[in-house]
C-alpha cells in the first residue's frame, strides 16, 4: 500500500548518456499494476476472512490518516508554513459528507445495506458525498486562508488553530441557532451508514496521492515549493505568492475534507470534541516525523503510527506522552524528519536494476562532454521521459 | 511597446494602474533626465526611467532625486562605497520598497502602485546581493520557475496529466536546458541548488531571471566571490546575454575592471545621491568620485 | 436548548422586563471581566516576554500554569502545608520547569529555524499536557481555598476579595515587570539580546543565561497566574492550560505580541469578551467570539494593537 503510489514517476537524468531510462507511459503503466495488484491482494484476503473485519477497519484508518498526512504536508512540507488547524478542516468534511450522504439516501432510495453491496447508486452517491465533504471543506480553507495566508509563521499557526476551535464550536451548537438537528450538537451525529470499506478507501486514497503528486510536478507545484524556499526571490520571479499560498491551503482543506468524509463512514459517528487541537497535533506529528516535503515520509509515519496504538494497546496511555518525546526529539535530532524530502520512486529502482547498479550520476560526469550529450539530446527533441524531474535527489539521502 | 516617433525626452504613461500594461491610455509627459544612452538606443524610447526617485526611512534620507534613463541594450553600472544605498535603489526599481518621491517608467508605463510579482510581469529581473535561490530545488526546476508566466497549462491539465502537461513541460525542459547551456550548466541541471559552488550559485540567479523574459535586469554584485578568470568569463557572458537578449541591463558592482571593462554609463553613489555620471573614463577621472572612494586626502 | 428562549431574547427579558438590568449587575460583570482579564494578561505577559526574546510562541506556557495549579494541589490536600507555601512552591515550581524546558528543549535550537522551534514547543505542551493525565488521571482535582477571605459588599455591588486580589496582583506584576525590563542591568540585556542576539553575544552578554532568566520571569508570572486561577476557579485538570494558554496567547496578539502594555490591553480585551458574551446568555459560544476577535483584529492590524511591524531586508 505504501509503495503503491509515492512511487509515480520521477524521471532520470537526461544528462545521463547510455542511462536507460523508462519512458514516461511506462511509469505510469508500472504504478498503476502495482496499485491494482495491491487492491486485488487486499481484497481477496478480506474475502478469504485472512484478515478479520477489525484488522479491516484498522486498515481503513490506515489509508485515512495518510491521506490527511499528506494533504497537511502540502501546507507544511511543500508551502513551509504551520496550519494547526487540519481537524478542522477533517471536521468539516467529515459532517458535510455524511450528512450529504444520510439526507440523500431517502431520496435516491438508497439503504444502508445498498453501501454494503455496493450497488450503482450507492456508489454514485459515496464518490459524490466524498466530493462534496471536499469542497465544503476547501471553501472554508479558502475562507480562512485568506486572512490567514496575509500572516506568517506563528500568527498563521495561531489563527488557524483558532479557525479549527471556531468550527468546532460551531459544529455544537449549530442546532441551537438553525433551530433543526444537523450535527447532533456535542452529542455528536450517530447513525451514520458504514460507507467506507477496504476497496473504495483504497481507491480514494490511491487517487489522493496520483493528484497531489500530480499537482507538486507541474509548475502550480513548483511555484509553491518556490515560496517555501524563498519568498522574496519567488515574487521577483513573478510567482503570484498570494495565489499559489491560497491554493496549496485550499487543496490541503480539500483533501483533509475526503479524509473527513472517508472517517465518518468508516467511524458511525462524528462529535466535534474528536476534532480538537490534540488531533491536528497527531496528524501534525506524523508529517514531522515522516518529513516534511516527504509523500513517503507521512505514508510511513501515517501507517506506522496509526498501527502502534492499536497493536500496543496495553500501553496506550503512554501513547501521547511517547509522541511529545518523540516529537522533541526528531526536532532537535532530525529537524528535517525521518525521510527529510526524499522521495521514493518505483521507476528510479527498476531503473537502477537495467542499469546494473549503476546511478544517472554515474553516466555524467559534470563536463563538457556530457553537456555536449545534453546539448544533442535535446536538439534530437527530448523524449517526453526527460519532462518530468525529480527533486528528491539521491544527494539527499547522503547528506 | 512605443514607437519610434517619441522622442527620448518624451514618453508614455499609464493613468490608472491595471494588471495588463495593453489596456492602459498612454498620456505623453515630459522627461527631464538627460539622457546618456548609447548612440545605438538613440532615437528609441528609454526602457526603463526613473526621475527624482527617493525614499525616506524614517526620519533618514536613504536615497534622494535618483534619476536613470537606459536604452534599450545598455549596460549601465551603479558603484558606490558601501551603504550607499544601491541595493536601495534596486528595491525601489522593482517596487520592494515603495518610493516615497518619484516616478519610475518602465518601457512607459508607470510602475506606481504595482506589486513586485507584478513589475517583474511587466519586464524587470533581478539577482540579489545575498543569494536567493529556491534551495531544495535542482537547478532546472529554478529556471523553470523563472518559466511560470510564460507557462499556460491550468491546474486541472497539469493534475491530470492531459497532453497539454506533457507537451508543455517537454517545451520548457528544452528552453530551461538552452537557458543553462549559456554558463554551461546543462550537467548540473538535476543537482540541488543548494549544492552548488558559490560561482554556480550567481550564474543560475541570473539565468532564473532571464526565464521571466525581462526587458531589464538588475544584478547586484553578479561578480561577488569569483576569481578573476570566472570574472572575466562573467563578463563576456553578460555581454554575450544582451546581444542574444535585446535586453537592458543595469548592474551593481565592487570589481572596477568588471565594471569599467563592461558598462556603457556609469553612476556613482554617495550618501543616496548621484555624484557622477558618465562613460568609466569620465568616471575614472572625476574628483569628486575619488574623493568618495578616498576620503578629502585622496584628491591632489 | 430548544426549551429556552434564543439567547438575546433571553438578555432581554432578564434586563428590561425583570428589571435586573441595574448598575448592579453590570458593576459585577465589569469586576469579573477585570478579574478574568487580569489572569489572562498575566499569562499573555509571559508568552510576551519569550516572543519578546527568541521569537517563539511557547506553546507550553499554559501548560506550565497547570502544573502550578497541580503543585498548589499536592501541597495542600495531599501534604496538608500552609497555603502560603503552596503559593511559594508554586511559583518556584513554575519558574524552575520554565527555565529546564528552555535548556532541555530549546536551547539546543538556537540556530534552528523557527518552525523547528515552534514544533519542539508544541512537543513539550502535549508532553506535560499528557505526562499529567498519567501522573495524576484525568478527571479535576479540587484545590482548596488559599485563605478564607470574605466578599465585601459596597452599595450592592458585592466585591470578591479573590478579584481585587486578582487585579491589585497583575497591577503590580506588570509594573514590576516593566521596571524590570527598562531599568535593571538583566532588563538591558533582555532587550539586546531581543534586538540581536549574535551582537549582544560579542558584548560580552551570556546570552543563554539572559534567555533562561526571561524563561523563569515568565515562569513566575505563569506561576502567579496558577495561583490566581486557582483561586477563582478552585481546580487542576490536565487540559487546563490548553483553553486558557491558547486564550491568553491570544491575548498576547491581539495586545502585540513583545510588548508588555500590549499583553495587558489584550488580556483585559480577551477577559472583558467573554464575560459580555457569557452575561447575554451566549456561554457556549465564548471561545469561538474570542477567536473570531483575534482573527478580526489580525486581518485589520497584522502585528497587533501594539506591535511593531516587522520587515524583513531584502
Amino acid at each position: 500500500m505504501t509503495a503503491s503510489k509515492a512511487t509515480t514517476a520521477q524521471a532520470g537524468t537526461p544528462a545521463a548518456s547510455g542511462y536507460r531510462s523508462l519512458s514516461m507511459p511506462m511509469r505510469y503503466l508500472i504504478n498503476a499494476i502495482l496499485v491494482v495488484v495491491f487492491l486485488v491482494v487486499g481484497e481477496l484476503m478480506i474475502d478469504g476472512g485472512v484478515v478479520s473485519r477489525y484488522q479491516t477497519g484498522v486498515i481503513e484508518q490506515i489509508g485515512i490518516y495518510i491521506i490527511l498526512a499528506v494533504s497537511l504536508n502540502i501546507a507544511t512540507g511543500y508551502l513551509g508554513q504551520l496550519p494547526l488547524g487540519h481537524a478542522g478542516f477533517m471536521s468539516v468534511g467529515g459532517y458535510s459528507c455524511a450528512i450529504f450522504i444520510m439526507r440523500m439516501m431517502d431520496v435516491v432510495g438508497v439503504t444502508a445495506r445498498d453501501f454494503v453491496t455496493g450497488s450503482p447508486a450507492a456508489v454514485g452517491l459515496f464518490v459524490i458525498g466524498i466530493i462534496f465533504g471536499g469542497v465544503c471543506a476547501a471553501i472554508c480553507g479558502l475562507i480562512i486562508g485568506v486572512p490567514a495566508l496575509r500572516l506568517k509563521g506563528d500568527y498563521l499557526a495561531i489563527i488557524t488553530l483558532g479557525f479549527a476551535e471556531i468550527i468546532r464550536v460551531v459544529m455544537q451548537n449549530i442546532d441551537g441557532v438553525l433551530g433543526f438537528t444537523l450535527t447532533g450538537g456535542a452529542k455528536g451525529l450517530t447513525g451514520i451508514p458504514s460507507y467506507t470499506n477496504f476497496l473504495n478507501t483504497f481507491i480514494v486514497v490511491a487517487i489522493s496521492l496520483f493528484l497531489i503528486h500530480t499537482m507538486m510536478k507541474s509548475r502550480h507545484g513548483r511555484a509553491i515549493l518556490s515560496i517555501r524556499d524563498n519568498e522574496i526571490a519567488a515574487e521577483s520571479c513573478g510567482v503570484n505568492t498570494t495565489y499559489y499560498k491560497t491554493l496549496a491551503f485550499v487543496a490541503s482543506a480539500f483533501f483533509a475534507g475526503v479524509a473527513g468524509g472517508l472517517y465518518a463512514g468508516c467511524i458511525g459517528v462524528m462529535a466535534p470534541a474528536k476534532f480538537g487541537f490534540m488531533k491536528s497535533i497527531e496528524i501534525l506529528v506524523m508529517v514531522v516525523l515522516g518529513g516534511m516535503g516527504s509523500m513517503l515520509g507521512s505514508v510511513i509515519s501515517a501507517t506506522v503510527l496509526t498501527i502502534l496504538p492499536e497493536a500496543l494497546r496495553a500501553v496506550s496511555d503512554y501513547r501521547m506522552v511517547v509522541y511529545a518525546v518523540v516529537l522533541i526529539l526528531v526536532m532537535i535530532f532530525r529537524p528535517e524528519g525521518l525521510l527529510g524530502d526524499y522521495d521514493f520512486s518505483m521507476s528510479r529502482v527498476i531503473e537502477r536494476i537495467m542499469n546494473h547498479g549503476k546511478r544517472p550520476e554515474d553516466f555524467a560526469p559534470a563536463t563538457t562532454p556530457a553537456v555536449e550529450a545534453v546539448a544533442t539530446a535535446v536538439a534530437s527533441g527530448a523524449p517526453s521521459a526527460t519532462t518530468e524531474k525529480d527533486t528528491g535527489k539521491e544527494a539527499s539521502t547522503h547528506e | 511597446m512605443s514607437s519610434d516617433e517619441t522622442t527620448k525626452t518624451e514618453t508614455t504613461v499609464e493613468t490608472a494602474p491595471s494588471a495588463s500594461p495593453k489596456r492602459h491610455r498612454p498620456v505623453l509627459v515630459q522627461m527631464e533626465t538627460p539622457n546618456l544612452v548609447p548612440e545605438r538606443d538613440l532615437g528609441k524610447m528609454p526602457v526603463l526611467q526613473a526621475e527624482h526617485l527617493g525614499i525616506d526611512f524614517g526620519g533618514l534620507t536613504a536615497v534622494d532625486d535618483f534619476n536613470i534613463a537606459m536604452g534599450r541594450t545598455e549596460i549601465s553600472g551603479l558603484i558606490g562605497p558601501n551603504g550607499a544605498g544601491k541595493t536601495t535603489i534596486f528595491n525601489l526599481l522593482t517596487n520592494v520598497y515603495k518610493p516615497t518621491r518619484g516616478t519610475i517608467l518602465l518601457d512607459g508605463y508607470d510602475t506606481a502602485g504595482k506589486s513586485v510579482v507584478e513589475v517583474n510581469k511587466m519586464g524587470i529581473a533581478r539577482t540579489f546581493q545575498n543569494i536567493r535561490l529556491f534551495n531544495k530545488m535542482t537547478v532546472e526546476e529554478n529556471v523553470l520557475v523563472g518559466f511560470g508566466n510564460s507557462m499556460s497549462t491550468h491546474l486541472l491539465t497539469d493534475v491530470f496529466r492531459l497532453p497539454k502537461h506533457w507537451k508543455q513541460e517537454a517545451e520548457f525542459h528544452d528552453k530551461a536546458m538552452d537557458l543553462l547551456g549559456i554558463f554551461n550548466m546543462q550537467g548540473l541541471a538535476q543537482e540541488r541548488a543548494g549544492n552548488l559552488p558559490y560561482g554556480a550559485q550567481r550564474r543560475l540567479e541570473i539565468l532564473r531571471a532571464l526565464a521571466t523574459n525581462p526587458k531589464v535586469l538588475l544584478l547586484d554584485e553578479p561578480a561577488a566571490g569569483m576569481n578573476p578568470a570566472e570574472t572575466e568569463e562573467l563578463m563576456e557572458n553578460i555581454e554575450k546575454i544582451r546581444d542574444d537578449f535585446q535586453i537592458a541591463i543595469l548592474l551593481i558592482e565592487h570589481d572596477m575592471n568588471f565594471v569599467m571593462g563592461i558598462c556603457e554609463v556609469i553612476g556613482v553613489l554617495d550618501y543616496g545621491r548621484i555624484i557622477a555620471k558618465g562613460t568609466p573614463e569620465e568616471i575614472q577621472n572625476d574628483p569628486k568620485v575619488i574623493e568618495a572612494y578616498l576620503g578629502k586626502q585622496g584628491v591632489k | 436548548m430548544r426549551t429556552q428562549p434564543p439567547a438575546l431574547p433571553r438578555f432581554y427579558w432578564t434586563c428590561v422586563r425583570e428589571r435586573k438590568c441595574c448598575a448592579v449587575t453590570i458593576l459585577t460583570q465589569v469586576l469579573n471581566g477585570l478579574q478574568l482579564g487580569s489572569i489572562y494578561a498575566l499569562v499573555a505577559l509571559g508568552y510576551t516576554m519569550v516572543y519578546g526574546i527568541i521569537l517563539l510562541l511557547n506553546f507550553a506556557h499554559g501548560d506550565i500554569i497547570m502544573v502550578g495549579a497541580y503543585i498548589s494541589w499536592i501541597v495542600m490536600s495531599q501534604l496538608g502545608l500552609n497555603p502560603v507555601l503552596a503559593i511559594v512552591l508554586s511559583i518556584v515550581g513554575c519558574a524552575g520547569l520554565g527555565v529546564l524546558i528552555d535548556k532541555v528543549a530549546y536551547q539546543p535550537l538556537r540556530e534552528a529555524p523557527r518552525m523547528s522551534l515552534l514544533i519542539t514547543a508544541i512537543g513539550v505542551s502535549y508532553f506535560l499536557e499528557n505526562g499529567a493525565q498519567l501522573v495524576f488521571g484525568a478527571d479535576a482535582k479540587v484545590v482548596p481555598e488559599y485563605f478564607d477571605l470574605p466578599s465585601m459588599s459596597v452599595g450592592g455591588v458585592s466585591l470578591s476579595a479573590n478579584a481585587i486580589i486578582t487585579i491589585v496582583v497583575t497591577a503590580i506584576s506588570t509594573i514590576v515587570l516593566t521596571i524590570l525590563v527598562q531599568k535593571t542591568k538583566l532588563g538591558k540585556a533582555m532587550r539586546a539580546v531581543s534586538e540581536d542576539m549574535g551582537a549582544a553575544r560579542l558584548m560580552g552578554i551570556n546570552v543563554n543565561n539572559t534567555i533562561s532568566f526571561t524563561f523563569a520571569v515568565g515562569s513566575v508570572l505563569a506561576g502567579i497566574g496558577a495561583v490566581l486561577y486557582s483561586m477563582a476557579y478552585s481546580q487542576a485538570t490536565p487540559t487546563m492550560g490548553i483553553m486558557l494558554g491558547t486564550k491568553a496567547f491570544v491575548a498576547a496578539v491581539l495586545g502585540g505580541i513583545g510588548s508588555i502594555p500590549g499583553a495587558v490591553i489584550g488580556g483585559l480585551l480577551v477577559g472583558f469578551a467573554e464575560v459580555f458574551v457569557s452575561a447575554i446568555g451566549l456561554s457556549v459560544w465564548q471561545d469561538a467570539v474570542v477567536f473570531l476577535l483575534l482573527i478580526i483584529v489580525l486581518v485589520v492590524r497584522p502585528t497587533g494593537i501594539l506591535g511593531r511591524p516587522m520587515t524583513e531586508k531584502v
